[in-house]
C-alpha cells in the first residue's frame, strides 16, 4: 500500500528497524493507522506530535509492551525479523538487549524500595546471564560511561536519594547497558529542568553515537528534535502526516500541521507582548473522534471536501499525506 | 527532626518482648516444672514456694503461665508461617496471572475465609487427633486468605508501574518481578498483617484449647488452664484470672505492635496525620 522502498533489499540492509503498516487499536476503535517508516542504522530519527497522537503507543508496540486491551497489527521487522510475530520468549531475547527503550518519567520507572545499582545490574543478569557479582562491576562502568556522580556510592543508593537529572541518567544507564542497536526514548526530558534536558540530550546522543545504535526519539518538542536528530517523522490522529530530514521538514513543511506546529514555538526576537502567541485552531479530538478522511481536516486553514479521503503519504526522500501540502 | 516513636509502637514492642523473654525463659528454667503434681499443695495462694499459688492439681501457677507463653508463641509463629507460605505465593500468582488464574485462587480464599477457623480446627480434631499441630494447621489454613489478599491487592497495584514493564523489556519472568519486584514493595504492609495475624492466631488457639481442641495436656497451654479453672471459680478466682490476664496482654500486645508498625511503616498515613494535627 504506503509503498517505502523497503522492497529494495539492499535498502533493507542499512535499516535497523523498518515498521510497515502498523495499526494499534483499542477493542474495534483504531488509534494508530497503518503507520510506515524505517530507521537506518546509526540514524537519530525523531517522532513528533501532540498528546494523544499515537506516538507513544507506536513506541510500545514496537517493543511489544502495549497495555492489556490494546492489539497491533502489522509488520515491524527487526532485521528482517517480524517482532509483532515472534514469541514472547523469542521477544525477550531482542527486546531490552538488542532494542531498548528509555520512560518518560525517571520517577515511576525505578523501583522505589530498589537500590540503583541493582536495578542497572537487572538487564545484565537478565540477558547477559552474568552473576550478581559481575553485573555490579558491569552496572559501575554503566553509571560511569552515562557521567553520574560518585557511581561506586550511587550504587547503594535507593531512588528518591538522587536527583530527576541523575535518576534519568540511571535509567539511560539500564537501557545502553546491553548496547543495543536500537534505543527508543520517551520523552526522555520531559520530566527535567531546561539545563538538565540539555545535559541529558547530550549524553544520550554521545552514548548512540559511540555504539552506533539509531535512536527513535519520541518528542512533542520541536526544538529537541531539531537539535538531535536527522530525520523526523510528524504524526497526528495515529497518521504519520510527514516525514523527511530534519532540514527539510521543519525548513519547508509541507503538511498544514507541521506548518502550524512550528508557528507555534514564539521566537526569541519577537517582542512577545506585542504578538499574541499562535496556536493551532481547535484542539485534538478524542480517541475515535477523529474525522474521517484526514484528521487534521477539522482544524486545517487549506481543507475542502477533497480532504474528507486520507491522503496517502507521497514523496522519495521528503514526503507528506496531504491533497493540499505547502510549497 | 526525629520523629518521635508512636506510643502503641512501644508498649507493643514491650509487651511483646515480656511474651517472648517468658518464652525464652521458661524453655532454660522455671521455677517449678510446671507438669509436677503436689496434692499435698493444691490451689494454694501466693507463698513465697508459689508466687501465683498452685491449682487444683497442685502444679505451680507461675511456672505454667510462663510454659503456656513458650506454646503461645510457638503456636503463632507456625500459623503465621503457613499463612505466610501459602498466602503470599497465592496471591502473587493471582496478581501476575491475572484472567481465570486470578478468579479461581481468589474465588477459593473467598470460600476458605467465609468458613470459620475454629469450624475447621473441629473438622481436623475430628478427622485427626486433636493436638497443638491440627490447631496450628487449621488457623494458618484460615488466615491464608488474609495474606492472598493484600498481596495481591498490593501486586495488581505494582504491576502496573514503569518499572515492571522496564523489567519485562529485559526478559524478567513472572518469578522474577514477583520476587524482585513486588514483595520487596509489599513487605511493610506484610510485616503488618503478620503482627496483626499474630494476635489473632493466639487468640484462635487460646479458644481451642478452651474447648479441648488445642494442645493436648499436661503440656501447659493458657486457654486450657482458662477452661480448667472455670470449676473452681468460686474457690480460687485467680486460676482464672493470670491466663486470661496473659492472653489479653499478649493479644493486645501484638495488636498494638501492629497498629506501631503501621503507623511507622506507612508514610501515607503518617503524612495525613500530620495534616490534621
Amino acid at each position: 500500500m504506503i509503498g517505502l522502498g523497503v522492497a529494495d533489499p539492499s535498502q533493507a540492509q542499512h535499516d535497523t528497524l523498518v515498521v510497515e503498516d502498523l495499526t494499534v487499536a483499542v477493542g474495534t476503535v483504531e488509534v494508530v493507522h497503518q503507520v510506515s517508516f524505517a530507521l537506518e542504522a546509526g540514524q537519530r530519527t525523531g517522532l513528533i506530535g501532540e498528546s494523544g497522537s499515537g506516538k507513544t503507543l507506536t513506541a510500545l508496540a514496537i517493543m511489544g509492551l502495549l497495555p492489556e486491551g490494546l492489539s497491533a497489527n502489522g509488520r515491524v521487522l527487526y532485521r528482517g525479523r517480524d517482532l509483532l510475530a515472534m514469541s514472547e520468549r523469542e521477544l525477550c531475547a531482542v527486546r531490552g538487549d538488542r532494542v531498548a527503550m528509555i520512560f518518560q518519567e525517571p520517577m515511576t520507572a525505578l523501583n522505589p524500595v530498589m537500590k540503583i545499582g541493582e536495578q542497572v545490574s537487572e538487564p545484565l543478569r537478565l540477558h547477559r546471564g552474568m552473576g550478581a557479582r559481575q553485573a555490579r562491576s558491569a552496572a559501575v562502568q554503566a553509571l560511569e560511561r552515562v557521567r553520574l556522580p560518585d557511581p561506586v556510592e550511587k550504587m547503594h543508593a535507593y531512588p528518591h536519594q538522587l536527583s530527576g537529572g541523575q535518576r534519568q541518567r540511571a535509567m539511560i544507564a539500564m537501557a545502553t547497558a546491553c548496547s543495543p542497536e536500537l534505543v527508543i526514548a520517551d520523552e526522555p526530558t520531559t520530566a527535567l529542568d531546561v539545563t538538565v534536558q540539555a545535559q541529558i540530550l547530550e549524553l544520550l546522543v554521545g552514548l548512540v553515537e559511540e555504539g552506533g545504535s539509531s535512536l527513535l526519539l519520541i518528542s512533542h518538542d520541536l526544538p529537541v528534535v531539531a537539535n538531535v536528530c536527522q530525520r523526523v517523522l510528524v504524526m497526528y490522529g495515529g497518521h504519520i502526516v510527514e516525514e523527511g530530514s530534519v532540514d527539510d521538514v521543519f525548513g519547508e513543511p509541507r503538511h498544514p500541521y507541521t506548518r502550524a506546529l512550528l508557528d507555534a514555538i514564539p521566537s526569541l526576537d519577537e517582542d512577545l507582548p506585542s504578538r499574541k502567541l499562535r496556536a493551532i485552531a481547535g484542539s485534538v479530538p478524542g480517541l475515535g473522534e477523529f474525522p474521517p478522511g484526514c484528521p487534521f481536516r477539522n482544524r486545517c486553514p487549506r481543507a475542502d471536501d477533497v480532504c474528507a479521503v486520507m491522503p496517502a503519504i507521497e514523496g522519495s526522500d521528503h514526503r507528506a499525506a496531504c491533497w493540499h501540502p505547502l510549497a | 527532626m526525629r520523629r518521635r516513636l508512636p506510643l502503641t509502637l512501644v508498649v507493643g514492642v514491650l509487651l511483646v518482648a515480656l511474651v517472648i523473654v517468658t518464652a525464652l525463659i521458661s524453655s532454660v528454667w522455671t521455677p517449678s516444672d510446671p507438669t509436677h503434681v503436689e496434692v499435698s499443695a493444691r490451689m494454694k495462694g501466693p507463698t513465697t514456694s508459689y508466687l501465683l499459688g498452685t491449682d487444683q492439681l497442685g502444679r505451680d501457677e507461675l511456672s505454667r503461665i510462663m510454659a503456656g507463653a513458650r506454646n503461645t508463641l510457638l503456636v503463632g509463629i507456625v500459623t503465621v508461617l503457613i499463612a505466610i507460605g501459602v498466602g503470599v505465593p497465592l496471591g502473587g500468582v493471582a496478581a501476575l496471572y491475572r484472567g481465570r488464574v486470578e478468579d479461581t485462587t481468589m474465588r477459593l480464599s473467598d470460600v476458605l475465609l467465609a468458613f470459620p477457623a475454629i469450624l475447621l480446627a473441629i473438622m481436623f480434631a475430628a478427622v485427626f487427633q486433636p493436638s497443638t499441630v491440627t490447631a496450628m494447621a487449621a488457623i494458618g489454613i484460615a488466615l491464608v486468605p488474609v495474606f492472598a489478599r493484600v498481596v495481591r491487592g498490593a501486586g495488581l497495584q505494582i504491576m502496573q508501574q514503569d518499572y515492571v514493564t522496564i523489567t519485562r523489556t529485559y526478559g524478567g519472568s513472572n518469578a522474577w518481578i514477583f520476587v524482585r519486584h513486588v514483595l520487596p514493595n509489599v513487605s511493610s504492609v506484610l510485616i503488618v498483617q503478620a503482627t496483626v495475624a499474630f494476635a489473632v492466631a493466639i487468640l484462635a488457639e487460646a479458644a481451642l484449647s478452651y474447648l479441648g481442641l488445642g494442645t493436648p495436656p499436661p503440656t501447659p497451654s493458657w486457654g486450657r488452664m482458662l477452661s480448667e479453672s472455670q470449676t473452681f471459680l468460686d474457690q480460687a478466682p485467680m486460676l482464672a484470672f493470670w491466663p486470661g490476664a496473659s492472653i489479653a496482654l499478649a493479644v493486645l500486645g501484638f495488636n498494638l505492635l501492629g497498629d506501631g508498625l503501621r503507623d511507622l511503616l506507612d508514610p501515607k498515613l503518617v503524612e495525613r496525620l500530620e495534616l490534621s494535627s
